[in-house]
């Protein structure tokens, strides 16, 4: 069961890396979207006694982080018509090798904390802080809006990770809170990076520099 | 249930304010929710609720302390907004009301929540529920700020719920059973593993530090609060902020029971003085009076920081700094609305003169000045006496050096500006404005009521308020 959870795990870290050295815009989508179904059927493998809360908060997951919320990036780069970041702030091989190394030491550090033991074999703790530091990556070294969001849908999809830890701990309530919560912020980012599109005429985040000291 | 009502039935006016037909008529729920509310949360505070330790929300002594407050900022900015959006008739105001009552309802969970996934919930939603309201004016510059505002903002809250999972697993190294209650974490005390405490401590404080805007996270607070509304900004300083402090206080809470309350006092003291530093010197330099009112509120947070590290006398200061706060800060918002819109701009290169145009919106922005930087006999002054007090208390005079230091340069930062726009000639752009929008008194009276429970408090802090304050103070520190 470890085994196929970490699979998965590596799977998602490897999309990381794929969401760092991709310049155009639908290869992140994509990477962002299957990251979010892989993140969500984790909970199938984790739980030996699957009941129907469970499934349909993971069922819910899949949907809104692979379906829905893909389709509204998308929707929101066709408005804007653009397909690719022409010049991000961190480069693409720069980025890589951040990502690259951000992963080694996240492995390397998470063999230093205290662990229980049923979790000490996973890469859930690594592949949460690796997730984080790509998100962090994209959100500082892109200046796309759409970039930007998939930066911080993957800071997201870390803390998802490192939130399977207490799976059997925290209530489905806060669980479901939590992915509405997302889902509908979202739908907002959608829609500001829409009205920025209007006002701006482009979604350059380094021409939103009107207000400064 | 009582308490539960508090968090419904704004929930519900929002609901209705997204169906309700007509524009010119719909401002009106927000007085009418305001006024219940108010009632509602005084009765609590006056009859405070038994409440079991272990519930998920409830209206316990911390909720009860402050969230009074936050309701009777409310009802000012709520009796503000119906002579405001009718002179923003040119557009639609669903969304707004709506959207405001919906803030109302997820910070009073927020206040109550004793759940941290629960809390974090409530804060993501204020977050997100909050930010038609600052894009309200539609310019560019507005959605500059939103787009600011929703990056960093959710950035920060993204990092408390990483902080929130990491103490869940605090208590199941502990043995514990990774309960996220406050109460469930906090009785596990030593047990909760130390370093995933501390971690969870950096991560909890640096996401809800975002929302309260402690330097180095206000960066997104100055556009926000410049781009948004008066009655937006007042809300936001006023409510939004409250409700992410009394965040800190709990998780405050958990790590002192774990042991490990020095090292969070510590950060608390070094992030609020480097708040009030880096707010004091912004403050000499800025130059547009509405984002002037964003970096005093960077200060006030820095000063509550600075309370809540020094033990129980300081955090009872912080509470009491709380309500100051709100209401002087909502009277200042207010106020600063009424001279921006008649002024047609907002910094002191076009602006100034406004006294003779809008003489008393003028008066209680001044007046309001003096008791945000405490002046006797309004409430800022006694709170922030009681956190010099606390921290002579405490043995840290060179902390109240700093603190009193800190609080100087801000006071010749306000000056400078204020008086700037206030005295002097009228510009002639701001003369034809003027006219547009002159002051009335539906626009006088909320931001004078508000700076009348300030002056209120210094004078006669009422014994209800010192109680609950109390109450909450040895709530958050329990004698063993």
């Amino acid at each position: 069961m470890n085994a196929y959870l970490n699979l998965l795990i590596g799977l998602a870290i490897g999309l990381n890396l794929l969401a760092l050295g991709s310049s155009r815009l639908p290869s992140l989508i994509n990477a962002v979207a299957v990251q979010g179904m892989a993140l969500g059927a984790m909970p199938f493998l984790l739980e030996e006694h699957i009941n129907w809360m469970v499934a349909l908060v993971a069922c819910a997951t899949v949907a809104v982080k692979g379906f829905v919320i893909p389709i509204l990036l998308r929707r929101a780069m066709r408005t804007a018509n653009i397909e690719r970041e022409v010049v991000p702030s961190i480069g693409y091989v720069p980025s890589l090798l951040l990502g690259a190394g951000g992963t080694i030491a996240a492995v390397a550090f998470a063999r230093t904390l205290p662990l229980l033991p049923e979790h000490a074999g996973s890469l859930l703790v690594p592949g949460s802080l690796a997730s984080v530091l790509t998100g962090f990556v994209l959100l500082i070294g892109r200046s796309k809006a759409i970039s930007q969001v998939c930066g911080y849908l993957i800071l997201e999809n870390g803390i998802y990770l490192f939130g399977l830890l207490l799976i059997h701990a925290t209530p489905l309530l806060v669980e479901a809170g939590i992915l509405l919560d997302l889902t509908v912020g979202v739908f907002v980012i959608g829609i500001i990076v829409d009205r920025i599109q209007r006002a701006f005429d482009s979604l350059d985040t380094r021409k939103l520099t009107v207000l400064r000291e | 249930m009582k308490a539960l009502l508090l968090v419904l039935l704004p929930l519900a006016g929002a609901a209705l304010a997204a169906v309700w037909p007509s524009d010119r008529t719909r401002p009106w729920l927000l007085p009418v929710v305001g006024v219940l509310h108010v009632a509602l949360s005084l009765w609590l505070l006056f009859v405070p609720p038994p409440f079991a330790s272990t519930a998920w929300f409830a209206f316990d002594p911390l909720a009860r302390a402050v969230l009074p407050a936050v309701s009777l900022l409310f009802l000012a900015c709520a009796a503000y907004a119906v002579p405001y959006l009718g002179v923003r008739a040119e557009r639609s105001n669903r969304v707004f009301v709506a959207t405001f009552l919906a803030v109302l309802g997820l910070l009073s969970a927020g206040h109550g929540a004793r759940h941290l996934g629960l809390l974090w919930i409530a804060t993501e939603g204020v977050t997100l529920a909050a930010v038609p309201l600052i894009h309200f004016n539609g310019t560019s510059r507005a959605f500059e700020a939103t787009w600011k505002y929703l990056l960093v903002g959710g950035t920060g809250i993204a990092l408390s719920l990483l902080g929130s999972f990491a103490l869940g697993y605090a208590s199941l190294y502990g043995g514990g059973s990774g309960d996220l209650t406050v109460a469930a974490l906090a009785s596990q005390g030593a047990k909760l593993s130390h370093p995933w405490v501390l971690a969870a401590w950096v991560l909890l404080l640096a996401g809800y530090g975002t929302k309260m805007g402690l330097a180095p996270m206000h960066t997104w607070k100055p556009d926000a609060y410049g781009e948004a509304p008066g009655i937006v900004g007042a809300l936001l300083a006023g409510g939004v902020t409250t409700v992410a402090f009394t965040a800190v206080l709990r998780v405050r809470e958990v790590v002192a029971a774990s042991g490990s309350g020095a090292i969070a006092d510590r950060t608390l003291l070094a992030i609020g003085l480097f708040s009030m530093l880096v707010s004091a010197l912004f403050l000499l330099g800025t130059r547009d009076f509405k984002r002037m009112l964003a970096y005093s509120s960077v200060e006030h947070m820095g000063i509550l920081a600075v309370g809540a590290a020094l033990g129980a006398a300081g955090v009872y200061a912080a509470l009491f700094h709380v309500w100051g706060n709100s209401l002087t800060k909502g009277a200042l918002f207010l106020s600063a609305g009424n001279i921006r819109r008649a002024a047609g701009a907002r910094t002191m290169d076009e602006v100034s003169g406004m006294s003779a145009i809008t003489p008393h919106s003028a008066a209680i922005f001044i007046t309001g000045m003096f008791a945000v930087t405490a002046l006797p006999p309004f409430g800022p002054f006694f709170s922030e006496l009681g956190i010099v007090r606390a921290a002579f208390g405490a043995d840290r005079p060179g902390t109240a050096a700093m603190f009193l230091g800190c609080l100087l340069f801000v006071f010749f930062g306000l000056t400078r500006l204020v008086f700037a726009i206030v005295d002097g000639r009228p510009r002639a752009a701001s003369r034809v404005t003027g006219q547009r929008f002159p002051e009335t008194m539906s626009v006088i009276v909320p931001p004078l009521v508000l700076l009348g429970f300030s002056l209120w408090l210094g004078l006669a802090t009422p014994a209800v308020l010192t109680e609950a304050w109390a109450g909450a103070v040895a709530q958050l520190f329990p004698t063993p």
